[in-house]
């Protein structure tokens, strides 16, 4: 057991950051600068189905579709499938040798309620299965009762049995009810060796926003500033459009410069998003949108 | 495993070294510099950001086609444009080149204006009902909303401020006050509760080149709305809206003479506020010319309100939220190239936290485009005139010249036209002209205090009295501060936000009098 104590944080003012994440909507992104952040999107993406309905044969659908997002275009792969911990091994069979990743949510994903021997071993094996990246849920419960310890030392102990795969820790932003509450947990995460933070599980009305995105990114930056240590950002849920997408890249681009504008950095957790960008990246060949029936859904 | 606090402590080691090692910080060289390392000294690596070309926004230049510019424009008097003499051009400070031309004012111009301007009060607008008046104000607001695109782009092109805050901040604030103001126009008995208003007559309004359409509606609008008469004369750099806006009184249908605007510069200005048939003075410019005003209508009987300079402190205290003060000092100081004169000129950081505010203010500075004032991406555009951009120049000089370090945004400029790089001073003492001076340009000073008292202190000890803003996440400490500032206006952790019901006017030098809000009518009214 360890005894972590939080460090002096500065506080939040919400009304400015809501103005702040507000300007980088406005940038006008066009031509060739749309093109490159088109790109740049599918290149981020964390393609994800998290169903109870989840099959093999969906997830090497997803899979296919992930390594080649539209078929006769120039467009980069998708940087990661994720997906349920029983789903991992298939999506690393039909993964083999296209260089997407695979991405896991373990930790009695969505709630994490439950004993963390349980986490941790659900952990150890779904790494054991093949995964490169392990998504983790804090737990809030504790977060929120003002025990950081604990949840310090969880996040300590799913690290350990991640070996080498990469942490994603989610701090399911949408429960933590302000915004100087995600800085304290961006900053404890990243203090328990957190390799991304990620905002959300996707399974609340409340997912991912710019302003929530911009407090972490703060953090990223002032911690990376302070300790020289990287971490990576993934918003996750509620980003379903390009549009959408290229306004985080903006909000990247701005607040830690290039060396964030890439998939070992900045991820979206994301599933309609991919055939939008697709619908965007038509458009900008052929100056038209065309219905969604041209797009695959898989 | 190291944490965070033991790691921030290392950090602050590290930069304080780095600090002594070079004491001149220009925001670029402060990147990974293989020149200025020297080789035998290795140096533990200093976590940088790279804010640079890896994806960048294409130029996004708004469309000037729709709104072309004529060649000429005519002084509006009595409902009507009239032509007058002696040409002179208004150049777009972005390119250098002329626009168009408008006339100057003589004094024969002034006169036949106030006349106009006296007899529409006198026949119509006097005994018009304030519901009748204000419906006139509607009117121009909302025409001012159809028309925004139009106003923005060719504000952008005469000021040289940036579309983006033409669009967003300069031409929907001139809607606002028209609308706002209209409001008032029947109600003015239960502004003044016991009390029976009456108007002045003939209001002589003078304004800056700074926010051109958004003062001509700051004077207008409670001009109108209190039933008194208007002669507006627009600065010289700057003229193109509120011709524009005269078109619009024009189409409105406005009684004629109502509204009256006349072109020129300072001698323009001085015989239009001198003119004896004039009740109501109202000056927003440099506190030079107000002085002299003020003094050439002593014993006038003129009502007279001045809004003049300032060198507005932005106070952060070590329990500020720092990421969204940093945003805060940006607007305070960059808004506008800086040419406003509520600016945030003069930053003063508690000192336990200079460091990590200058940190994060360069990183952020370094995000800051400046070009194209018509590009939507653009946020720092052109100073407004040659003149200002050599005064801008000569007092940043004077900076460097009296010991204070500088900071500059080496960013590239474009070869014409009037730009000057975002920049700060730190060491900076408050006996420097850069402490004192209004700059009215994107030049912060930054200096550091001890206690709230020091703040009070420091952010008083001026001769202005415009604006000041408050960091502080501690609501008991920003009310006593904003208490014990001298100065009209002063945000809690916020920057230049305005709104048409809240009054704004100055202490001290920088004028008397108040626009907006119930006591911005009290400057256009008797009260019985």
């Amino acid at each position: 057991m360890s005894s972590y104590t939080l460090p002096a944080l500065s506080p939040v003012d919400e009304v400015a950051v809501v103005g702040r994440a507000q300007s980088f909507t406005k940038r006008s992104i066009k031509k060739d600068s749309k093109a490159a952040a088109l790109r740049l999107i599918v290149s981020m993406i964390d393609l994800t189905t998290l169903e109870g309905m989840d099959t093999e044969a969906k997830v090497k659908r997803l899979c296919r579709k992930g390594v080649t997002p539209l078929l006769d275009a120039d467009l980069p792969s998708v940087a990661a499938i994720c997906v349920y911990p029983p789903m991992v091994r298939v999506a690393k069979e039909t993964l083999a040798g296209s260089g997407v990743k695979v991405a896991s949510v373990a930790t009695a994903f969505p709630s994490g309620q439950t004993f963390l021997n349980l986490r941790v071993e659900e952990v150890r094996q779904t790494v054991e299965a093949g995964a490169d990246e392990i998504d983790m849920v804090i737990n809030r419960g504790a977060f929120l009762s003002g025990d950081y310890s604990r949840v310090f030392d969880e996040i300590v102990a799913v690290k350990e049995a991640c070996k080498e795969a990469h942490l994603k820790v989610i701090l399911e932003t949408g429960e933590l009810g302000t915004y100087e509450q995600v800085r304290k947990a961006s900053f404890l995460a990243m203090d328990a060796g957190a390799d991304f933070i990620k905002t959300s599980t996707g399974k609340l009305a409340s997912a991912a926003t710019l302003p929530v995105t911009l407090v972490m990114l703060e953090a990223i930056r002032e911690y990376f500033l302070a300790t020289g240590r990287v971490v990576g950002m993934k918003p996750a849920g509620g980003i379903k459009t390009a549009k959408q997408a290229w306004h985080y890249l903006v909000m990247v681009k701005e607040t830690l410069g290039d060396d964030w504008l890439h998939a070992d950095r900045f991820r979206i957790g994301a599933s309609s998003l991919l055939n939008d960008v697709l619908m965007q990246w038509r458009r900008k060949d052929t100056g038209r949108y065309q219905s969604g029936v041209y797009f695959s859904e898989d | 495993m190291k944490t965070y606090q033991q790691h921030e402590q290392s950090r602050q080691d590290r930069e304080e070294m780095d600090r002594k090692q070079s004491n001149r910080g220009d925001i670029k060289s402060a990147g990974p510099d293989v020149e200025s390392t020297s080789p035998s000294a290795p140096q533990p690596e200093i976590p940088r950001l790279l804010f640079g070309d890896l994806w960048d926004y294409d130029p996004a230049p708004e469309s000037t086609e729709p709104f072309p510019i004529e060649k000429r424009y005519e002084h509006f008097i009595g409902g009507k444009f009239v032509s007058g003499e002696d040409y002179f051009p208004s150049i777009n400070p972005a390119t250098e080149e002329i626009l168009f031309e408008v006339p100057a004012a003589g004094q024969k111009v002034v006169d036949q204006a106030v006349a106009a301007a006296r007899s529409a009060h006198q026949r119509y607008w006097k005994e018009l009902s304030g519901a009748e008046r204000g419906k006139y104000i509607y009117r121009i607001g909302r025409m001012i909303q159809e028309r925004s695109r139009e106003l923005a782009v060719l504000e952008t092109q005469d000021n040289g401020k940036p579309i983006k805050e033409t669009r967003d901040v300069d031409v929907p604030l001139a809607a606002a006050h028209f609308l706002y103001h209209a409001g008032w126009a029947d109600k003015l008995d239960y502004a003044f509760p016991g009390a029976k208003v009456s108007s002045l007559g003939v209001a002589a309004q003078v304004i800056p080149w700074n926010f051109p359409l958004l003062m001509a509606a700051w004077k207008i609008a409670p001009a109108l709305a209190t039933g008194n008469t208007v002669v507006l004369k627009p600065a010289e750099t700057t003229p193109l809206t509120a011709v524009m806006l005269a078109k619009i009184v024009q189409e409105a249908d406005l009684p004629p003479g109502v509204v009256n605007i006349i072109h020129g510069a300072g001698e323009t200005g001085s015989n239009l506020v001198q003119h004896p048939d004039v009740n109501k003075v109202a000056f927003t410019g440099s506190t030079e010319v107000g002085k002299l005003i003020q003094k050439s209508l002593a014993g006038s009987g003129k009502k007279l309100t001045l809004e003049l300079g300032g060198k507005g402190a932005n106070i952060v205290f070590e329990d500020a939220p720092l990421d969204q003060a940093v945003e805060g000092i940006i607007s305070g100081i960059f808004f506008n190239q800086g040419q406003v004169c509520c600016a945030g000129s003069r930053l003063l950081v508690q000192e336990s936290i200079l460091e990590p505010v200058l940190s994060r203010l360069r990183n952020r500075m370094a995000s800051l485009r400046v070009g194209d004032p018509l590009d939507k991406n653009t946020d720092v555009g052109a100073i407004n005139s040659r003149a200002q951009l050599e005064k801008i120049t000569s007092l940043v000089q004077a900076g460097e010249k009296e010991g204070a370090t500088m900071v500059q945004l080496s960013c590239p400029l474009p070869e014409k036209g009037f730009f000057f790089r975002p920049t700060y001073f730190t060491d900076v003492a408050q006996s420097h002209r850069i402490a004192q001076e209004e700059i009215f340009g994107p030049v912060l000073t930054i200096q550091t205090f001890r206690t709230p008292e020091e703040a009070v202190q420091k952010a008083n000890n001026t001769f202005y009295g415009l604006s000041a803003g408050i960091w502080s996440d501690k609501g008991s400490k920003l009310f006593k501060v904003a208490g014990a500032l001298r100065a009209g206006v002063v945000w809690g952790n916020t920057y230049n936000k305005f709104d048409p019901g809240s009054p704004f006017g100055g202490y001290k030098e920088s004028g008397f009098g108040r626009e907006g809000g119930l006591h911005g009518l009290l400057s256009y009214v008797e009260v019985k």
